[in-house]
């Protein structure tokens, strides 16, 4: 069970991630979570959105360069320690975490966080094992 | 007072320098037809024969020979003598593959040395002269050329090579050299130490022969200054021997053609057709006293002008401009020769697209290039170490084939300027040549 992320390419300079964010926004692409990873040059941007197909179309007209990455969402629990939890059952099974973030807000008890691994069925056998909650493409919809 | 290195050769009238062409070229056309196969195919295939050929009036019924031809013939292809007779070997700097390689016997050397002393002594050169030779020893020709020059002309000769420049500094001055040899941007850099180490009154210098790269007018009154000498051009290529094709005399005006040597032509780039003199074109060399490497028609790629003004030195060789441009899309950056089509061959290798622009540049005195490439989706990953380590791929790919660092930015689709639909491939910024 993963969720879908919308990885685009930007390149560093002034509004590189504005016009990505603009076109999404009116199309009506609600964004649920975000990252930036950045070099020099260029940057990484990372979303989780409600609608991937409509996410998708918008960029594809708009010209932008990006790919749909398939990742695990987990549900952390909203307490200290909550996240090593996760973490610990990574390393434990030398599980190389590539980068993780969190979404925007949740209310309630738990956390969400994206992680980006390798192999996604390995670490959702460990983590459900581990009796961690992941998250599903229809929660993220309700959110 | 003027002074020449071959008085009766570099101001001979005008019939003697074409008696001379006349018999030299009949006699090269038959050396290359005896002994190059490519040559007396070339030749059948225009339907000439050496017989056709009975002096340089007839030169345009030759075909031309082009740098793709040499890269073909690589490595003994156009070599019209035996290996045995060859004392040397010298090659172009940072083609893509297969280089360019020329051989030379002796009576090859003798004769480059010959044209390169003659730069020399136009510079104002004499046996008492310091020559500090800092063009690259090696396969490169410059250091060869200019150092044989200096040991033909009698003068006392420092073979100091490129860089290091303390070094060069420390020398200049200890030795007193009189007379330095580099490219334009080196020698600018070295006139710019010198002034920021308060070298000025320690070192002896009159004059110095600059090639290997273009430069400006502003630059030679900037290296004049700076060092307090008559900073003089110098003209050559690998393919025809190297520097001392061509070299300026005291009236800076343009560099003489060593004639009895090379015969120069002036062609339209496209159609082939050759020009009158002044009018600006492609130039075009057929050396004709060459035993180990001769070649006919030889396309430079360099667009000049030729002039047969009387000129105020007494020279009567023919004069050609400095080169205003290129009449392919090679660049030299840093001294070496670039083609963007080994770039684009970097990219697509890479996953990239043809969609890129190089954009050069000159800050101080270092040229730089940057090659700036749109992503594509083949590329892309959501992986940072991914595309860090992809574009590191790139750079030292690029490192491998053009023999310089390349800066790379991967840019966003479409943000490349566009013309008529086409990438605006190239934007030197360093204005090297005027018109």
């Amino acid at each position: 069970m993963t969720i879908k992320q919308v990885s685009v390419f930007a390149e560093n300079r002034s509004g590189g991630i504005l016009d990505v964010i603009q076109a999404l926004g009116s199309a009506q692409v609600d964004i649920r979570a975000l990252s930036v990873a950045d070099t020099q040059g260029f940057g990484i941007l990372r979303l989780i959105v409600d609608n991937v197909d409509r996410a998708k179309a918008v960029l594809t007209e708009n010209g932008t360069i990006f790919s749909i990455t398939d990742v695990v969402g987990v549900k952390v629990p909203d307490c200290p320690g909550g996240l090593a939890q996760v973490l610990t059952l990574m390393a434990d099974h030398e599980i190389n975490v590539e980068y993780l973030y969190a979404f925007v807000s949740v209310s309630g008890s738990s956390a969400y966080v994206v992680l980006r691994v390798q192999d996604n069925d390995e670490a959702i056998r460990i983590l459900t094992e581990g009796g961690i909650e992941l998250v599903t493409e229809d929660e993220i919809q309700a959110l | 007072m003027q002074n020449y290195y071959q008085k009766e050769i570099e101001t001979a009238s005008p019939e003697q320098i074409r008696a001379w062409q006349d018999e030299r070229l009949v006699k090269t056309v038959h050396h290359v037809w005896d002994n190059v196969e490519f040559y007396r195919k070339r030749m059948e295939e225009a339907g000439v024969t050496p017989n056709d050929i009975q002096g340089v009036k007839d030169l345009h019924k030759l075909p031309f020979i082009t740098k793709d031809d040499l890269r073909e013939c690589y490595p003994y292809g156009l070599l019209a003598t035996d290996l045995n007779n060859c004392v040397r070997i010298h090659s172009t700097s940072g083609t893509t593959g297969k280089r360019v390689v020329a051989f030379y016997t002796q009576n090859d050397i003798d004769l480059w040395d010959d044209c390169c002393a003659r730069a020399i002594v136009a510079a104002g050169g004499t046996e008492e002269d310091v020559v500090q030779v800092c063009y690259g020893y090696g396969l490169f020709t410059g250091g060869a050329g200019l150092d044989g020059g200096s040991h033909k002309m009698g003068a006392l000769t420092l073979p100091m090579s490129s860089g290091n420049t303390d070094r060069q500094l420390m020398f200049m001055t200890d030795l007193g050299a009189t007379i330095l040899c580099c490219t334009p941007s080196y020698a600018s850099y070295l006139a710019e130490c010198v002034v920021e180490r308060g070298l000025k009154d320690q070192i002896k210098l009159k004059s110095g022969i600059f090639g290997a790269e273009a430069w400006t007018e502003e630059m030679r009154h900037d290296i004049e200054d700076k060092l307090g000498i008559k900073a003089f051009d110098i003209y050559g290529l690998t393919e025809i021997s190297g520097p001392g094709v061509a070299f300026e005399c005291s009236e800076q005006t343009g560099m003489h053609i060593n004639e009895d040597h090379f015969i120069a032509e002036i062609i339209n780039p496209v159609t082939g057709e050759v020009l009158p003199d002044g009018e600006k074109g492609e130039l075009v060399f057929t050396s004709i006293t060459k035993e180990a490497f001769p070649l006919l028609r030889y396309r430079t790629r360099d667009i000049a002008v030729l002039t047969r003004k009387k000129c105020s030195c007494g020279r009567t060789h023919v004069k050609m401009s400095k080169p205003m441009g290129r009449s392919d899309d090679m660049l030299i950056v840093k001294g070496v020769n670039v083609f963007p089509s080994q770039i684009e061959m970097v990219l697509l290798n890479n996953g990239l697209t043809s969609n890129y622009q190089i954009i050069v540049d000159r800050k101080g005195h270092t040229d730089s290039i940057e090659i700036r490439v749109e992503m594509s989706p083949d590329f892309f990953t959501d992986k940072l170490s991914e595309l860090t380590a992809k574009e590191k791929d790139i750079v030292s790919d690029l490192k491998s084939v053009l023999g310089i660092y390349a800066v790379v930015r991967i840019v966003e689709p479409k943000s490349i300027e566009r013309s008529e639909g086409k990438a605006i491939r190239v934007i030197d910024r360093r204005n090297l040549y005027q018109n």
